[in-house]
Order: structure tokens, then sequence, then C-alpha cells
């Protein structure tokens, strides 16, 4: 059956050969059609926007368009990093996705080895329902579902405190906090929906082992240390490397909704690259700086996805993205 | 599969019971954590605004009241109309990217296809440089001039690298036979697509499907980039960010002015309008999640 397969396909395939370009086009026309708007798609929303990095070496000027501004070189940057700005963004965009990729994935791990100890289908459907909630909602809601538990005058967890006569505290004027509860809003919201991968990876383990194991007076601990979790390592090594190769990106939506665009008190802990260049560019009209912060992290993040794949295909070539 | 759970109850030592101990408590405590805030969110809307100010947030309602929703309905033509242009970008939105992203999928997964690796490639480099926000930017008010339109919402939401790279290689896991025997038939690539590729997709439809609607429902980033308050209706989500931060605008010039705030169901109005912003996309969760789990689980090996 596979051979048959095999053979009809590289039959399909081995015709490629004799055709010319075009002729191919014509002969795979419907195919070429079959990707026609997507195609159209990303080269007007991506692929048109590309040359606009212009923008971070002129002098912009709005009514003169991007290719009418005057050429300023490396002007723009030079403010950005020697006021240290840039190396402040890029240390928290850094942090924080640290922090939620080795925390998010321990804790992703250790709900999925649990929920697999469940044996109720009721209760895993259900509690799976509960944790995958907070993945459907808006940063919007999000932002305003932290607010009513830590707002001053009324939130939540004030008026607990309230209630045992203690001292109501000002979460939203300290800075050294934020970063602790960006991290928990975080792994609040990703990780039910984080988890379902690594349960899929553990139902696919083969049962007989586990069966065996068993059989030899294998415990529940050491089940989960020597059968399940050097089974999920392939998932683990997997996810983490997509997740470095975006580590200077950031969620926009959630520092934005949550910390505001005028809490300044709150920027050195909880400005991330995203947010600076959206204020330059819709509160200061700044397009030159937001572009040239822009521009940086594009680079800097394609070299990182360059790097990361590029060690991932001297560990393991099966691994590597191209 | 019954044999097995008897053996397993012949086998259940103490470290078993302790592990399951275990898994039953965290996961209970952590499930109730995750809807906790959202019960928060209800209880308030039906609270009093006045106990609210006096006491805080609290569990139960505090002293049970539809005033903030009366309030909302009382004049709802905003409210409608957000509804309305919520809900037909995110039908039309969810169909139209569904279709377009599952006809690419198929294209890209077709052995025979002599550009799939170029185009493949062609989407997959998007993700890894863009030209950034402010050529996006530009890109849409200036040289599409969609400033105030709803398509500079709707069409960016279309799709995106991932989705139809999540959706490649779900029709990968379809037998290539089957478009052979469409061939021998005689059938072209469409209709082989329509007819006997698209039935066999009803979990990826249903996961990439509730991914594209998700983006759409809660869609309120493009908004606040290209809608000005010129717009009359706004998507939903926007309303509601444009409510909380009206909200908390009008609360600080009274709290500098001294004068009582609690004659207006501020704080209620905005759990009730999150509420009603929100209810329709968690509802129709349930519907779908036995898809939904079965459909990230495929899609997501790499292929």
């Amino acid at each position: 059956m596979k051979k048959k397969k095999q053979e009809s396909t590289e039959l399909l395939i081995a015709t490629h050969k004799e055709l010319n370009f075009w002729q191919k086009v014509f002969k795979y026309r419907v195919l070429l059609l079959m990707c026609l708007p997507a195609m159209l798609f990303f080269l007007v929303f991506s692929y048109i926007p590309m040359p606009g990095v212009y923008i971070a070496f002129t002098d912009f000027n709005y009514a003169k368009g991007i290719f009418g501004s005057n050429f300023v070189g490396f002007d723009n940057f030079t403010f950005l990093f020697t006021s240290g700005k840039i190396a402040m963004l890029t240390r928290n965009s850094l942090l924080y996705n640290l922090a939620f990729i080795l925390l998010g994935n321990t804790l992703q791990i250790f709900v999925a080895i649990l929920l697999n100890e469940i044996l109720g289908k009721r209760f895993k459907k259900i509690t799976q329902t509960f944790m995958f909630l907070p993945y459907f909602i808006s940063a919007v809601l999000v932002a305003l579902l932290l607010y009513n538990l830590l707002n001053y005058d009324y939130g939540f967890v004030n008026s607990i405190i309230k209630m045992f006569n203690g001292n109501p505290i000002k979460v939203y004027s300290n800075k050294n906090v934020w970063p602790f509860i960006i991290v928990l809003v975080t792994l609040w919201q990703q990780t039910g929906y984080g988890s379902i991968i690594y349960f899929a990876a553990i139902m696919g383990i083969d049962t007989e082992m586990i069966e065996a194991a068993k059989v030899d007076g294998v415990n529940a601990f050491q089940k989960i240390r020597f059968i399940i979790l050097p089974n999920l390592k392939p998932t683990i090594v997997i996810l983490l490397l997509f997740a470095m190769g975006s580590i200077i990106k950031g969620n926009f939506g959630l520092f934005y909704n949550i910390i505001g665009s005028s809490n300044s008190a709150l920027f050195p802990t909880t400005d991330i690259i995203e947010t600076f260049v959206f204020r330059s560019m819709m509160n200061n009209f700044n397009f030159k700086q937001a572009s040239a912060v822009g521009l940086y992290q594009s680079i800097f993040g394609f070299s990182l996805v360059m790097t990361c794949n590029w060690i991932v295909k001297k560990i393991d070539a099966d691994y590597a993205l191209f | 599969m019954k044999k097995s759970v008897h053996k397993n109850k012949i086998k259940l030592d103490r470290s078993d019971m302790i592990v399951r101990g275990f898994a039953y408590t965290f996961i209970s405590i952590f499930s109730l954590l995750c809807v906790f805030p959202f019960i928060l969110m209800i209880s308030t809307s039906f609270s009093t605004e006045k106990l609210i100010t006096k006491t805080g947030f609290a569990l139960i309602p505090k002293g049970f009241t539809t005033f903030a929703y009366d309030i909302l309905l009382k004049d709802p033509k905003q409210l409608v109309g957000a509804y309305v242009v919520t809900i037909a970008m995110t039908v039309a939105g969810t169909f139209l990217g569904l279709f377009i992203i599952s006809m690419t999928g198929y294209a890209l997964q077709r052995k025979d296809f002599p550009f799939r690796n170029q185009i493949s490639f062609y989407i997959y480099f998007t993700t890894l440089f863009s030209g950034g926000l402010v050529p996006f930017y530009l890109l849409v008010t200036k040289y599409l001039g969609l400033k105030d339109n709803y398509l500079a919402v709707f069409l960016p939401l279309l799709m995106s690298p991932w989705l139809i790279i999540l959706m490649k290689n779900f029709i990968k896991s379809i037998p290539f036979e089957i478009t052979e025997s469409g061939k021998i038939d005689g059938a072209g690539d469409i209709t082989i697509f329509v007819k006997l590729i698209l039935p066999m997709l009803k979990p990826a439809l249903a996961t990439i499907g509730l991914f594209i609607a998700l983006g759409y429902w809660n869609e309120w980033y493009n908004s606040m980039l290209f809608l000005s308050p010129k717009v009359e209706y706004r998507p939903l989500q926007y309303q509601l960010y444009k409510i909380i931060n009206y909200v908390n605008s009008l609360k600080n010039s009274v709290a500098g002015a001294n004068v009582p705030v609690t004659s207006l169901p501020l704080e209620t109005l905005k759990m009730a309008t999150a509420v009603v912003a929100t209810g329709p996309i968690i509802l129709l969760y349930p519907f779908v999640q036995k898809y939904f789990i079965a459909g990230i689980t495929v899609g997501a090996v790499k292929g």
C-alpha cells in the first residue's frame, strides 16, 4: 500500500522535470489560483510595508511621505542608544519573556501531568473548560478583571485587607510589584491552553510501557520522573525553541491595557518595545523614533530565530524550522 | 480498557493515592482560580454601586439589582450597533478566512505541486521579519486610505501564517490517495478540494475557525489604531475599552472637584458592559471544545 503510494507520487513529480517554468505555471494554474488570495494578502500587509523601515533613517514628515522625507542616517538611533532607552526596553522584553517561557512551560507540564492522573471524565472536562476560559477573553477584559482585584478604593484584595482592619495597598503606583503581577496574569491566562499540547504528548505515551513498569513495582513518583518526563522531552525542546525565537516580541495588548499609556511611574519596569513604539507614534507622533525602535526589534528578532535554528540544526536537524 | 482499570485498582499503592489526591486538589484549586475573576465581574455587575464603593467588590452580589443593565439597555443604540458590527465581522471573517486558509493549506501540502516550497517560504518569511508598526500604520491610513473604514479592522485579521501552517499540517494527515482517486475519476483540483477534502476537515475547521472568530470578537487593537471617534459604532471590545477609559477619566475629574460619584453606577456599569461584551464567545466554547482539543493536538505536530 505504502509503496504503491510512493510510486504514484514519484510518477506525478517525475513529470515536472520535463516542463519549463511557464508550462508548470499553466499545468498547476488551479492550485496557484488557490494560493493567490493568501499571497496577495501577505504582499499587501507584510511585504509592501517592509521598505517602510527606511523611515527609521529619515527626518520623517507625514505630509512629505516616506520617500519624500530627508535622509538623516543613524541619527534616530543615536539618541535611543545613548539615552539607555533601548537597553531598558530590551531588558524588560527579554526578562518578561524569559519568565513567561520558563515558568509558563513548567506550570503547563505540571498541570498536564496532574490532569493525566485524574480518572473522572466529567471532572476533567469541567476543570479543563474552567482553565480555558481566561484564554478566550480580550486583553481589555483581562485588564479590567485585574483592576477589580487590585484597585485601591474597592478592589477585592483591598476589601479583604480592610475587613481585617489592615491598611489597603496602592498597587497601581508601585512599580516593583508589577513584574510579578504581569507574570502571574500571563500564567493565569495561558496555562490551561498551553497544557493541552503537553497533555496530548502524555496521552501518546505507550500505555504498555507504563503497565509494565507498574508490574515491576514502579511507584507513581517514579513513573512521572522516569517515564513521563523523559517522554515529554522532545515536545519541551521544540516548544522552548519556538518560544526563544520570539523572545524579543511582546504581548502589546496585555501590557498596554494593564498599565495604560499615562501611568509613567510604572514604565521603568513595565515598558516593553511594543508599548514604547505605540506611544511614540500615537501620542507623540514621533514616527521616526517609533520606526527606529521597530526596526531594531525586527533585526534583533530575525537574528535570534536564525541563531536558534542554527543551533537546533547542529543538535538535531529534524527539529529545525528550515 | 475495563481490564486495565481493574488492574490499576489492584496495584493502587500509597504513592498512587498521594499523587492522585494531590492532582485532584491542585487542579480543583487552579481551575477555581481561573474562573474566580469572572464570578467577581458578574457579581459586581448585579450589585448596587453604593455598597461597592463602601465595602469593595465581593463574590456575592451586594444588594442584588439589575440597575446597571437597565441603564445599559435604556439607550441601547450604541450597544446594538457594536453587536451588529462585531457579529458581522466575526461571521464574515471566519468564513472568508477559513475558505482562504484551507484552500491555501490544501494546495501547499499537495506533493505534486511544484511551487509549494517557494510559496510556503513566502508566507513563512513574514513571521521572521516585519516592517513594524509604523509602516503598517502608514500603509493603511495614508496609502490604502482606510482610516475610519471597517475594512482596516476587518482585513488584517483574516489570516496569519501560523493558521495556514496549522491547516497545512492537518490536511497532510489526510491520505494522498483521496486526491489521487479524485484525479482518476477526472475531477479538477477545486472539485477534489470542495467535495472530498473539505468534509474531512471538520476538527481543523472548528479549531482554526474558533481562532479566527476569537480574533474578531476580541478585536480592539486595529480599532484603536484606525477608527477615530467619528465612527459611531465600534466593535464590542473597543467599545468596552472606551467605556472603561471614560469612567476612569470621569472619576479623576470628579475626584478633584469633590463631588460624590456614588449617584452614577460607574463600576457596575463597566462590569455589566464587560459581561454583555464577553458572554457570547464564552458560551460558544463548550460547543466546539470536543473538536478544539483534538484540533490543537493534531495541528501542533510540526511538518
